[in-house]
């Protein structure tokens, strides 16, 4: 009674804070800009299929994704087993869906064992990558500190709440054995009482009953520490992968989005009659997160800093500051911060902006090649800010490298990128 | 070589079939200006009737809205637009990618409609029409094909270009970074305009590095920018006595019957 009490208010409590995390998140997600162009959610829902749920890019590069599989198919199914888990918490049962599911509760906790134990090896696997073979993509300037401590805190969370479930199982196994009152038969695990017949066989009745409630009560922290980590982490991607998929880009890759009051401001240049508009910005492009899509935020709280962009980026690959990670992990970065203001809602008063995360250099060496776009697993887009910042300290700042001045000069004298005294028809005459 | 424009077209009450988009680089800079007449050859060859704006054409205006001066853009593309419709334009081949993505995906919202084509598809549809007549020679060459960003990732067209090859007869020799992965040449985005940020070396010469490795004498582009910065790559490295870039078009020419 007392445990059921316990788990209860511990479960309380969790999903209490968790929940005041992700209000916030999405609150900061709602400072950005709600675009009115077509979304289709056909195409949205193929595109979270194909490429959340489906995983259809990770193959790319098929070690990790091999590897991202095993860990993602066992998070998956072991949502199964935290159900049970729950269940058993708050009514004080023991696998309570052991009766009810039969011969298929055992096909179940076995199929969750075994890939359980592939994403055991996979998450070793990752920290190898990481911290010993230290891939390149992984030792970049953006990933010093706490975004790699991150990534080794979730593989070691993950290792714990593997390892909660094999004590758990398999000192069950044997439990079963010898009480088998208490502890209903799942059948031969295979993992499990290969385990608990090798290790824990010699083991008093008592030491095991002591052990399974350890395994247990370690896979139920473990996974109430990630529900409360998460929001602050970049494992956030579990969740945010599938909307930001949903949420992604129809259009032509190679379409710039327009600026109604500019478009209006050239057309009674050119002696065109205005169009209708509705969105009056006198903004254009943008310096802060006010200014950005809603897409753009939900993609950097969905970036799980894997690097694919930057390891292929053009302008990173040959020592440029630009790393198009380090981009949408700013953007990240700077609605964390905005967050903590006294008023955040677009009139933040910090006298700071996106510029003083993200530096000209960057944004100026981008070529717009879409590499970085190719390769994101979630799809996410870090062009579209870089493109958005450009636009905004050309237009707004008048910034940008001398050398486009020349070439704007001559787009608007002779409307040729280069000043050329020739006709323009004048290779057609030698 | 008598190419005419669509403003002499319509004043002889006459129709054309294609209009013949050259771009700045293919209307000014040297070696693109070469190509700008390969492919006009071909056209004419392959008894296309097609015009040119001439003098009336004004740069797209993509490497201004990359670089940020929206403003710029709009101006150049309505005006574009303007000229286009008054000649009553149907269909557009490009020579250059970037004029083609911004015709084809840019100027429809501002009222600008039309079919636009890459001259790499436009090519592989004559060929395969049996409009452009290949010499039967079967000759061993082979080359290897860089795949624009503007054409290829930004656009999906990766295999028109290659198929384009393939009716020439000519082995196609893959880059380890080829397709989707294709690397930049280091111009798009306006870079052609303006020196590189600080790095340790430049894009278009981590780029020729990934051609010299397939051994193959030719790289075929299909982008006049992608050609530029090739050629400056072949020179960082003084490979000009062993390697060549050219243009598809160029290909197709020197192939034709």
């Amino acid at each position: 009674m007392l445990q059921i009490l316990f788990f209860s208010i511990l479960s309380g409590l969790v999903f209490y804070i968790a929940y005041g995390r992700f209000l916030q998140i999405y609150k900061n997600i709602s400072l950005g800009i709600t675009e009115n162009e077509k979304h289709n959610s056909i195409t949205g829902l193929k595109n979270m299929i194909l490429f959340a749920l489906g995983q259809k890019k990770m193959f790319n590069k098929p070690v990790s994704g091999i590897f991202h599989l095993f860990i993602y198919l066992a998070f998956a199914l072991t949502q199964i087993e935290l159900l049970e888990i729950l269940m058993d918490g708050f009514t004080g049962e023991h696998r309570i869906f052991a009766h009810a599911l039969g011969s298929f509760y055992n096909f179940l906790i076995n199929s969750i064992e075994i890939l359980s134990f592939l994403a055991f090896i996979s998450t070793f696997i990752f920290l190898y990558r990481r911290n010993i073979l230290k891939l390149i993509r992984f030792q970049k300037p953006e990933m010093k500190g706490w975004p790699s401590l991150d990534a080794n805190l979730i593989l070691m969370g993950e290792i714990l709440l593997i390892a909660g479930i094999f004590v758990m199982n398999s000192s069950d196994q044997i439990l079963q054995n010898l009480d088998p009152q208490h502890y209903p038969s799942t059948g031969k695990l295979y993992i499990s009482s290969f385990i608990g017949a090798s290790l824990l066989g010699q083991f008093p009745q008592d030491w095991l009953i002591w052990l399974e409630r350890m395994g247990w009560w370690l896979h139920l922290f473990v996974i109430y520490g990630f529900i409360l980590y998460l929001p602050f982490s970049k494992h956030l991607h579990i969740f945010l992968a599938f909307p930001n998929a949903y949420l992604s880009n129809q259009d032509s890759r190679g379409k710039m989005s327009n600026i109604p009051v500019i478009e209006n401001e050239a057309r009674s240049m050119v002696g065109l009659s205005p169009k209708e508009i509705q969105d009056q910005t006198e903004i254009f492009g943008a310096a802060d997160i006010f200014h950005l899509t809603k897409r753009t935020l939900i993609g950097a709280y969905s970036c799980t800093e894997c690097g694919r962009c930057t390891a292929v980026c053009p302008a990173n690959l040959t020592g440029k500051k630009l790393s198009p990670r380090k981009i949408v992990m700013d953007i990240r970065d700077r609605m964390e911060e905005i967050s903590k203001q006294p008023k955040p809602n677009g009139e933040c008063n910090d006298g700071k902006n996106l510029f003083d995360y993200i530096s000209r250099e960057e944004i100026y060496a981008c070529t717009s090649c879409n590499a970085c776009v190719e390769a994101c697993p979630v799809l996410i887009n870090p062009l579209e800010p870089i493109l958005a910042l450009r636009r905004y300290d050309i237009l707004m700042n008048s910034g940008g490298p001398s050398e486009w001045m020349s070439m704007f000069n001559s787009l608007e004298n002779t409307q040729s990128v280069w000043q050329i005294p020739e006709t323009r028809d004048s290779w057609t005459k030698s | 070589m008598p190419i005419k424009t669509a403003a002499e077209y319509f004043s002889q009450g006459e129709t054309f079939e294609v209009l013949f988009w050259v771009g700045c680089a293919g209307s000014y800079d040297a070696r693109a200006q070469k190509v700008s007449r390969a492919f006009a050859e071909i056209l004419t060859k392959a008894e296309i009737k097609f015009a040119i704006l001439g003098n009336e054409e004004k740069c797209t205006g993509d490497p201004a809205r990359r670089a940020g001066n929206e403003f710029l853009f709009q101006i150049l593309a309505l005006q574009n637009i303007e000229t286009l419709n008054q000649y009553q334009v149907k269909k557009i081949v490009c020579t250059c990618p970037h004029c083609f993505n911004t015709i084809a995906n840019e100027y429809p919202e501002l009222g600008g409609k039309y079919e636009v084509m890459h001259h790499s598809q436009y090519l592989e549809e004559l060929l395969s029409l049996g409009k452009i007549k290949v010499k039967e020679d079967r000759s061993t060459e082979s080359v290897t094909y860089h795949d624009s960003c503007y054409l290829g990732r930004v656009n999906g067209m990766y295999e028109a270009p290659r198929q384009v090859i393939d009716h020439l007869k000519l082995e196609i020799r893959e880059m380890k970074r080829s397709r989707q992965n294709g690397l930049c040449c280091g111009a798009g985005g306006a870079q052609m305009f303006k020196e590189d940020e600080k790095g340790e070396k430049r894009i278009n010469e981590e780029r020729i590095e990934d051609a010299i490795e397939t051994q193959s004498a030719i790289v075929v582009s299909n982008c006049p920018f992608c050609m530029t910065m090739l050629q400056d790559g072949i020179k960082a490295k003084e490979k000009q006595e062993q390697m060549m870039v050219y243009d598809l078009s160029e290909m197709v020419l020197h192939k034709m019957r």
